[in-house]
């Protein structure tokens, strides 16, 4: 199975580890990344019963990549990270495409929503993270990350 | 990895045993073609029963919607047996557990639709 290639093994902050790939803009590319996702995560500590929640938001957020941003374009990659530190567990996924509208994004609780095919994703993310932010890059393309907070008890 | 379906006739309810992942792809298209097949055949009495459904994405869910309404508008109707917790919970965050009829017993679900 082909993964893209591993860029990072270590950031430069004593206390963080990052890994980074940059993956085709396929389906194939968002099965691949939710089972990272996984693996990473119980690799940094994530709780089990969050686990499942991370892998949820990044396959939304990997569809919103390859589907919304790239548009399955060959020519286009969505670059990938994961970065665990004590304090958190960092998701951050960028395309390569014309953006999007966040702050306009149609409310899918509304009445007139809720039975719409789509409009969830986001949605879905914000309610399984601690934190999402969105990021428009130059020249283009959008970031996202997602925050879950590590909690030592 | 993806999705399973198979049907069944209880009665005129059909049933179809749903298994695996209903996410973006093949998944949530098997469901979407097998549903729009059995409205075709005026198989409208429809009960899902996603107890072997593992996982539902955000295109899942959208499927399940536009199933209902498809199925709705033809004058038929389409139930739920089975849900896991994961997908009652899903359901629930995204308001959608009370659009739709939800049963945890195949026989009283099937009598439902009388």
């Amino acid at each position: 199975m082909r993964r893209g290639a591993l860029t990072m093994g270590k950031n430069s902050r004593a206390d963080t580890e990052t890994v980074e790939r940059f993956l085709d803009s396929t389906l194939e590319s968002v099965d691949n990344a939710e089972e990272m996702a996984l693996q990473e995560a119980e690799k940094a500590g994530v709780p089990e019963d969050d686990l499942h929640k991370i892998a949820m938001a990044v396959r939304e957020s990997m569809v919103n990549a390859v589907v919304h941003g790239n548009r399955y374009n060959a020519h286009k990659k969505v670059r990938l990270s994961f970065s665990k530190s004590p304090a958190e567990f960092v998701v951050r996924i960028a395309d390569q495409g014309e953006g999007f509208d966040y702050d306009n994004l149609p409310d899918p609780l509304a009445q007139e929503n809720l039975m719409r095919h789509s409009g969830r994703g986001i949605f879905l993310i914000k309610a399984f993270m601690d934190d999402f932010r969105v990021r428009r890059l130059e020249p283009a393309g959008t970031e996202v990350t997602l925050v879950k907070h590590l909690v030592s008890k | 990895m993806s999705v399973k379906l198979s049907t069944r006739q209880v009665g005129d309810v059909t049933v179809v045993d749903v298994a695996g992942r209903i996410t973006l792809g093949e998944g949530s298209s098997a469901l979407r073609d097998a549903l729009r097949d059995m409205v075709g055949k005026n198989q409208k009495k429809i009960l899902l029963n996603l107890g072997d459904v593992s996982y539902i994405d955000s295109s899942g869910i959208g499927e399940l919607v536009s199933g209902f309404t498809t199925v709705t508008n033809q004058g038929g109707q389409l139930k739920l047996l089975n849900l896991t917790k994961r997908v009652k919970d899903l359901l629930q965050i995204t308001k959608l557990y009370t659009v739709f009829d939800v049963h945890d017993d195949e026989a009283a679900a099937v009598r439902s639709f009388a």
